[in-house]
């Protein structure tokens, strides 16, 4: 019978060879020992040795082609075979380029994940409790996102479970912790997540960036714990036009940066605010924080999600300086270099879509500021004048969205009217 | 000169004593090692194992001729070029080409690798992987049997390369100062893995002329000539038997495969005309086998059945091998406490294994 | 019961077993003639002679090495490490001999060896000479690993070490020889792998090895009278193999462990003590699994500093306070 000979294993870690070189030709004898061929594996090209006598008879595998340890490259006829003695299997194809066995290796995209069947427990997994006060509590029935926690940094431990009837409400602390938190960034524990559609073959699902989690958790904090209402008013925005394009114009000519829509209305803003400073304020649980200085967080879309620079003490500043500093907190917001004090503390929010076309919205309340302000785009439309005339007029529609335990109907009414009277009448604002 | 010389340890006591079936079976030893070892090398280049394995092929004569003359309380110890001496020691072909495939029936239970190779009921205490590693603890069979009052020796095997590890020279020291009945055979086939005798070590004529500094006689002798071999073998033993005392004996001989069979550039740091000249003219089988002829005791037929029987006998232990079962998963945490493995008291007591 | 030192418990039981088994032998530097380098086996060499009480060169590797080969032949070699410490030039001996023969020759052979010696910083030697290395060897399977705090359990576990017929590493204290503790005339065994609760508690285990056993229990003492914190202090005294169950069942009881050893932080033993806990006690863990270790750095030679850089009381009931 004649002798299959196989790829050898040549090294410790080699796992196909390359035949370099042929050192025998078909119907050479070969003694054991005799050099059959050259293979260079994974560390170096190395000598194939033959370990019987006999006539090679035939060759399966070309010089230059890969194959697998273990593969049958050639027949070996020991002495006595007669040529019809060819019994060897038929050798299976050489490894092909590297590149295309390993695309042949991409597992198929993995089925859809099945939709959870449990669901998502109502108590989210951001209650901080030891692993033996989760065990007590599902034992006794207790819902832990109504305890409060005793342990260091708020944890709730066994003793505050044991302390704790099943279902009962929030009891105050054990031990005098740190002072309660203001609701900023605080999520809603009882939140519940309805599943989504799973992502099919074509979908792309993009794990959650740092800022996308905390859009989320803030938001959903704000829109299911705010008590939430809205007022909107259109004004008219010629006067405010007419006004940038007077300034613009000598900017130009001066070689000043030129001041946007947007810097005008936030100027606006400011003024409204100092005359209603209870709308610069916030809910702090126990108190309603009325703040002396306007910190104004101005929406900013960058990559991702949207940040809210803050424009710190407000009043005092000139147009060319808030501008100036608007410009340069959205520049440093999209590319990242705010420092946390410069989107911390603002005491009301300002957010504006014009620049897309958008007329009007209602923004989610940033907690805990008590209000924020849509402002929409300056549209060209018909209106009735004094006289009673329909004429083209430039209009604006502001959207005010409002914590009903700060701020009231009327309250929000009297500071969208006086911000209608600055925009109406710029040149209040120089009083 | 060197006929004459060749002809003086042929006619040594040692030699003369020995019976026609005593020469042939040498020739017989030497064969079974080589045609095991192509058998196994034959099964590593079909992937039946894994690892190294480090070839004794063109030395074989080595262990043949000094493991020749060891008594019952005489013992062995190696480094891992050892499928010679264990078969020399009585290892059955089986045991190791099954260890060498890992399988359950493995000298080893498929623990220890070629490498690794153990019979302490044949007085062979292996096998040890680490260069020079082996070299303390031969000294410490030594000390055991003196320690004992045994009047035995043990025969301690080590490379060229092993004679620059720190630990060599701190058994030598206590050897000498402790007066320890251990013999240093180094084995020296000119190559450290792939770097020359002269690129690895300084000497002055031989590396056994290193035991001078610790006050211990040395000798050398020629590893094709296995009377030669013998005899100074002999004298080493009769000084550690009588006197208690060690010896380091330097073996001239050589390789002609790779450090291991993964050794890439086996042919490359040295020439193949010089392989192919130890092949020709310094191979210890083709030498023996034609002193045996010439001595009248052997035909070249009687050689070749011999040879035939060595690979028959290798084949039977490849099959034994590929045949044999895996150790099984549980056997992963066997033979590793002897208290686990075999409870003392009320014990085991706590947690050996961590998963 | 008398009163000895830890040096002295060591002392008898190395006697006790040298008479016991004449296979028993001791070797190492300095342990004969001149008594020992910190007196462990003074007197032993003229009692039992120069067979059984060898002086070795300055030469681990070498000497070691020696006694597992010997102990392969059935001889019990005691061999006494200078400082574990030296323990570094001979890790080949100890590692792949003492530690994987009786494994890669599928348990034909054992190695019946004990390696002693001090293991502890705090004595202002430097860097060098202050190595714990429990760790390190309790990662090899196939090596048992003891660390004794008391004179009596570093008797008990020196027998059990000596008849064991595994290679068992013995680490002793430089500070701890001169110590005293009531032990038994009468002889004992401790078992080795079985830890000891040497202080009852309910509100928080503190769980320890070696000299830190004994830090634990002054901090216990200040829980106790400064803050009414009942603290329970369970001593390893084998780290492999480990009895986990007595320290989990500490834990189960009081739901809170800190882990003190004056090993070093990265991959120390309670590295190991800490995933086996959350591993197989999670839900009854009422606070985080602390740990005190050294102060990660080399051993600092300053005397006032390297008091400060092993576990102190302080520390330990800082710890405590923290998850209390």
């Amino acid at each position: 019978m004649p002798l299959p000979i196989e790829m050898p294993k040549l090294s410790d870690t080699m796992t196909e060879g390359t035949l370099v070189k042929w050192q025998k030709k078909v119907g050479d004898k070969v003694e054991m020992g005799d050099v059959l061929a050259e293979i260079e594996t994974d560390k170096a090209t190395m000598e194939m040795e033959a370990f019987d006598d006999g006539t090679l008879a035939e060759i399966y595998v070309q010089e230059g082609e890969k194959v697998a340890v273990g593969q049958q490259i050639a027949l070996l006829a020991l002495p006595g075979d007669k040529p019809g003695d060819a019994a060897a299997p038929r050798p299976a194809a050489p490894v092909k380029t590297s590149a295309k066995a390993d695309s042949s290796t991409v597992a198929p995209p993995a089925a859809p994940a099945p939709v959870a069947e449990v669901p998502v427990p109502a108590s989210g997994a951001k209650v901080k409790a030891s692993p033996l006060a989760r065990r007590i509590a599902a034992a006794r029935g207790v819902d832990l996102t109504r305890v409060a926690g005793s342990g260091p940094g708020g944890r709730i431990v066994q003793r505050d479970v044991l302390e704790a009837k099943p279902g009962a409400p929030a009891a105050a602390p054990k031990r005098p912790g740190t002072p309660a938190q203001p609701a900023m960034g605080a999520p809603a524990a009882s939140v519940q997540s309805i599943p989504a559609l799973p992502a099919g073959p074509n979908d792309r699902t993009l794990p959650l960036s740092g800022m996308r989690r905390v859009i989320a958790e803030r938001l959903v904090a704000s829109k299911s714990t705010v008590p939430h209402f809205y007022l909107q008013i259109e004004v008219d925005a010629a006067p405010l036009l007419a006004l940038r394009s007077e300034i613009n114009a000598t900017a130009e000519a001066s070689g000043r940066g030129k001041i946007t829509v947007n810097d005008l209305v936030i100027k606006a803003v400011i003024a409204a605010l100092g005359r209603v400073p209870k709308v610069n304020a916030a809910w702090a649980g126990d108190a309603i924080i009325e703040y002396a200085a306007i910190n104004l967080s101005v929406a900013v879309a960058v990559e991702d999600g949207l940040v809210t620079p803050v424009l710190r003490d407000a009043a005092g500043k000139s147009l060319g300086e808030i501008s100036e500093t608007v410009k340069d907190l959205a520049t440093r917001a999209r590319t990242k270099k705010l420092k946390p004090e410069e989107y911390q503390g603002g005491t009301f929010t300002l957010s504006n879509l014009g620049s897309y076309g958008i007329e009007s919205f209602f923004a989610i309340v940033n907690p805990p500021q008590a209000a924020i302000l849509s402002v929409g785009a300056a549209v060209k439309k018909p209106v009735v004048n004094g006289a009673g005339q329909i004429v083209a007029g430039q209009r604006m529609t502001l959207g005010l969205s409002c914590d009903h335990r700060v701020v009231d109907g009327s309250l929000g009414s009297q500071f969208l009217g006086e911000l209608r009277a600055f925009i109406e009448k710029p040149a209040l604002m120089l009083l | 000169m060197m006929e004459a010389e060749s002809r003086s340890f042929a006619d040594a006591e040692i030699n003369r004593c020995l019976t026609p079936e005593e020469k042939i079976q040498f020739l017989r030893q030497m064969f079974r090692i080589r045609r095991f070892e192509q058998t196994s090398l034959k099964a590593y280049n079909a992937g039946k194992m894994g690892g190294f394995l480090h070839l004794y092929t063109g030395q074989e004569s080595v262990a043949v001729a000094t493991i020749s003359l060891l008594g019952e309380n005489d013992h062995v110890i190696t480094a891992y070029r050892d499928h010679g001496h264990a078969l020399v020691c009585g290892m059955e072909m089986g045991e190791c080409m099954a260890e060498f495939f890992g399988k359950a029936t493995g000298s080893s239970k498929g623990k220890g690798g070629s490498m690794h190779l153990f019979a302490p009921d044949k007085r062979y205490w292996g096998g040890h992987g680490i260069v020079a590693g082996q070299t303390p603890l031969g000294l410490g069979i030594a000390y055991a049997l003196k320690y004992k009052g045994i009047r035995g020796c043990c025969l301690c095997y080590l490379g060229d390369g092993a004679v620059n590890q720190g630990v060599f020279h701190e058994s030598l020291n206590l050897a000498s100062l402790m007066s320890l009945p251990v013999i240093y055979i180094i084995e020296n086939n000119g190559y450290s893995m792939g770097t020359s005798l002269a690129r690895s070590s300084a000497f002055k004529q031989m590396l056994a002329q290193r035991a001078e500094g610790y006050n211990i006689p040395w000798d050398h002798a020629n590893g094709e000539n296995i009377y030669e071999m013998r005899v100074k073998t002999q004298a080493a033993i009769e000084r550690a038997h009588e006197e208690s005392r060690p010896t380091v004996l330097e073996i001239a001989t050589y390789r002609y495969y790779g450090h291991s069979v993964a050794d890439a550039n086996a042919r490359k740091y040295r020439t193949p005309e010089e392989i192919e000249h130890y092949k020709t003219y310094h191979d210890p089988l083709r030498l023996w086998q034609k002193r045996l002829v010439d001595e009248g005791i052997l035909t070249e037929e009687q050689a070749d059945a011999i040879d035939h029987e060595a690979r028959a006998e290798a084949e039977v232990a490849s099959r034994f091998a590929d045949e044999s079962p895996f150790p099984t998963e549980a056997d992963i945490f066997t033979d590793v406490y002897s208290e686990v493995d075999q409870p003392v008291g009320d014990g085991p007591h706590g947690t050996y294994f961590f998963n | 019961m008398p009163l000895i030192t830890y040096r002295k418990a060591l002392n008898d039981a190395l006697a006790e077993e040298l008479l016991r088994d004449e296979n028993v032998v001791l070797l190492g530097e300095e342990v004969a003639e001149y008594n020992g380098a910190y007196k462990v086996t003074e007197g032993l060499w003229a009692r039992f002679g120069s067979k059984r009480v060898v002086d070795t060169p300055i030469s681990e590797a070498g000497f070691v090495g020696m006694a597992v080969g010997a102990s392969m032949l059935g001889i019990r070699p005691v061999v006494e490490l200078m400082f574990w410490s030296f323990s570094y030039v001979t890790f080949d001996q100890i590692i792949n001999n003492a530690g994987c023969v009786r494994y890669m020759s599928g348990g034909q052979i054992a190695c019946p060896i004990v390696i002693r010696g001090p293991a502890n910083g705090g004595t202002n030697v430097g860097a060098t000479h202050s190595h714990t290395p429990e760790n390190f060897l309790a990662n090899t399977p196939g090596l048992k690993v003891v660390c004794p705090a008391t004179a009596y359990d570093a008797k008990g576990l020196m027998k059990a070490a000596i008849r064991d017929n595994d290679p068992v590493m013995f680490m002793e204290n430089t500070l701890l020889y001169g110590e005293q503790w009531e032990v038994p005339e009468e002889e004992y065994l401790i078992p080795i792998g079985v830890a000891d609760v040497k202080r009852e508690g309910t509100d928080i285990s503190l769980i320890a090895h070696g000299r830190a056993v004994l830090t634990c229990l002054k901090a216990a003492e200040i829980l106790q009278a400064q803050h009414g914190i009942s603290a329970e202090v369970v001593d390893l005294r084998s780290i492999r193999p480990l009895d986990e169950e007595t320290l989990l069942a500490s834990v189960r009881k009081t739901h809170r462990a800190v882990l003190v050893e004056e090993n070093k932080p990265f991959c120390g033993v309670d590295a190991q003590i800490a995933s086996l806990i959350q591993e197989k006690a999670f839900d009854e863990l009422d606070a985080p699994i602390q740990r005190i270790s050294a102060l990660d750095a080399p051993a600092i030679y300053s005397p006032p500093l390297e008091k400060l850089q092993l576990p102190t009381p302080d520390r330990v009931v800082q710890k405590a306070l923290s998850i209390c």
